[in-house]
């Protein structure tokens, strides 16, 4: 599996450390209460399919990249900057 | 049809022409008194203890494909009673106990073999560690000794006792642990199912649940409606697809694990290792096969095939431990869809809001091991709306809580960390 790093181009993915579901981009509020925060750190819709999920180019250059990708067929669709999608999201 | 010495005697002269099928292929009625979807080995050993221990014989097992078709036939077959934590402890120590009678049980062989597991450790800390684990394996009950050094290398001369990354200390062995034909497992509990009225449906997915008001009314399939009064949800792999059916999201992250097994070889490996350092167990199939295998790949997947980077892990710490291995040829590798939870431990509970509908799921790389107990467990849940206390802490509330987070490895009860 290779994955496209934003900055970097191309590369192995032993380069890069897995963090799980991008959900960690849309962090709930902090009195949001236990049913919330319940949901938000441990459910997940773990789909068979496309997914997004949180990357971070441990051995490239250091950033978190969101990463589209199929559970399925191990295709990479897409990949962004966090911090871009996290602006986006604002 | 029932095995026996003598009818092995009789087929053997006679062109083994008698032996009929071991289950009967049902057809799905239209209602029932409860549904277990998935045919697995656990979703297997519900209906069988379902009918067995609780009478509920009017009962069918779904499977969208074949039967013991998913991880009851892709694993590498440990079996152990080796845990730490209470919750997990008193439920694998049962499970353990059922496998010692399983075979007469069931009439079946399913070449259940205690062959005794050798988990290594490597530094004083370690030991330190695997003693105390050890006390707790012996409180519940079980067994568990503490090798020294030379104690390991008389079970294990082979091993590489001079590497200086990982020197081995010693070892913590569990004499009763071992391995049993993965497949006979489901097999067994499909023929002990089957003989005691229970339907076995193959070839039948379910496409969703009814719920009518809060109560479970049966199942959609693509051999059409059928009701039921109970439903048990046992399709670990799959969990996460099964609950949305219901409208619940589970605490699940699906993982591919990946495992190993070599051309046949004479014995040379006569128990089951594990080298925790390293990520690597082994362990040596009756057919000579090397099984074995490492961590998982470390990436949310479905596919059931892992990548490059995990072999080449798994092979560099199978060296690093037993080098004797390394002119052994690989014939298969392939990767198994784990449901693995945030802290390393199963669920078998009811679904919060819905009268009827039980799950059993979130085996995590363990499930195995623990068919015989969950079955038990769940068929109890099943028939008496109460937990059975050989698996009470396994609730789905308990990532909410924090109470009875069950964190075997101590890490931490987060996504991505066992």
């Amino acid at each position: 599996m290779r994955i496209k790093c934003p900055h970097c181009g191309e590369r192995d993915r032993r380069e890069f450390y897995y963090v799980g579901d991008a959900v960690a981009l849309d962090r709930p509020d902090p009195d949001a209460g236990d049913v919330v925060w319940d949901d938000y750190v441990h459910n997940r819709d773990n789909p068979a399919g496309v997914t997004r999920d949180l990357w971070y180019h441990e051995s490239g250059c250091s950033t978190w990249i969101v990463v589209t990708r199929n559970t399925v067929t191990h295709e990479i669709l897409k990949t962004e900057l966090a911090s871009k999608v996290k602006e986006a999201m604002a | 049809m029932r095995f026996s010495g003598w009818k092995v005697i009789k087929e053997g002269l006679s062109g083994n022409k008698g032996w009929g099928a071991h289950w009967r292929d049902a057809q799905p009625k239209p209602e029932y008194d409860a549904i277990i979807i998935g045919g697995g080995g656990h979703g297997l050993s519900t209906a069988y203890y379902l009918a067995k221990n609780h009478g509920l014989t009017n009962i069918a097992v779904v499977e969208k494909g074949y039967l013991g078709g998913g991880n009851v036939g892709r694993n590498t077959t440990i079996v152990r009673a080796n845990y730490f934590l209470q919750g997990n402890s008193e439920f694998y120590s049962h499970s353990l106990k059922l496998w010692e009678g399983l075979e007469e049980d069931l009439n079946y062989n399913v070449m259940h073999s205690q062959r005794g597991l050798i988990n290594l450790f490597h530094s004083d800390g370690q030991r330190d560690a695997f003693a105390r684990r050890g006390n707790m394996m012996v409180n519940q009950g079980d067994d568990a000794i503490l090798l020294d050094r030379e104690g390991v290398r008389k079970h294990l001369p082979y091993l590489d006792f001079e590497q200086t990354r990982f020197p081995i200390f010693g070892g913590l062995y569990h004499p009763r642990g071992g391995t049993a034909r993965h497949d006979a497992v489901a097999w067994g509990y499909a023929r002990g199912a089957s003989d005691r009225g229970v339907d076995l449906i193959q070839n039948c997915e379910v496409t969703d649940i009814d719920i009518e008001g809060g109560v479970v009314k049966g199942v959609q399939t693509t051999r059409g409606p059928i009701k039921a009064k109970k439903v048990g949800i046992v399709v670990a792999g799959r969990s996460g697809q099964v609950a949305a059916m219901a409208g619940r999201r589970l605490p699940i992250e699906s993982h591919v694990l990946q495992a190993f097994v070599t051309e046949g070889l004479k014995p040379v490996i006569d128990h089951v290792v594990s080298f925790g350092m390293g990520h690597f167990y082994i362990s040596q199939s009756d057919k000579g096969g090397l099984v074995f295998g490492g961590d998982l790949d470390f990436y949310a997947s479905y596919a059931q095939r892992g990548n490059l980077p995990m072999k080449e892990h798994v092979m560099d710490a199978g060296m690093t431990l037993m080098p004797m291995i390394g002119k052994a040829k690989v014939l298969r590798s392939w990767g198994g869809i784990m449901d693995m939870t945030p802290d390393g431990s199963p669920f078998i509970d009811k679904m919060d809001g819905v009268d009827g509908l039980f799950i059993d799921c979130g085996w995590n790389y363990g499930g195995f091991k623990a068919v015989p107990a969950s079955g038990w467990c769940m068929a109890h849940l099943m028939a008496t709306d109460t937990h059975h206390e050989a698996a009470a802490k396994f609730r789905l509330d308990r990532t909410r809580t924090g109470v009875n987070i069950l964190d075997e490895e101590g890490t931490g009860s987060q996504h991505n960390l066992h």
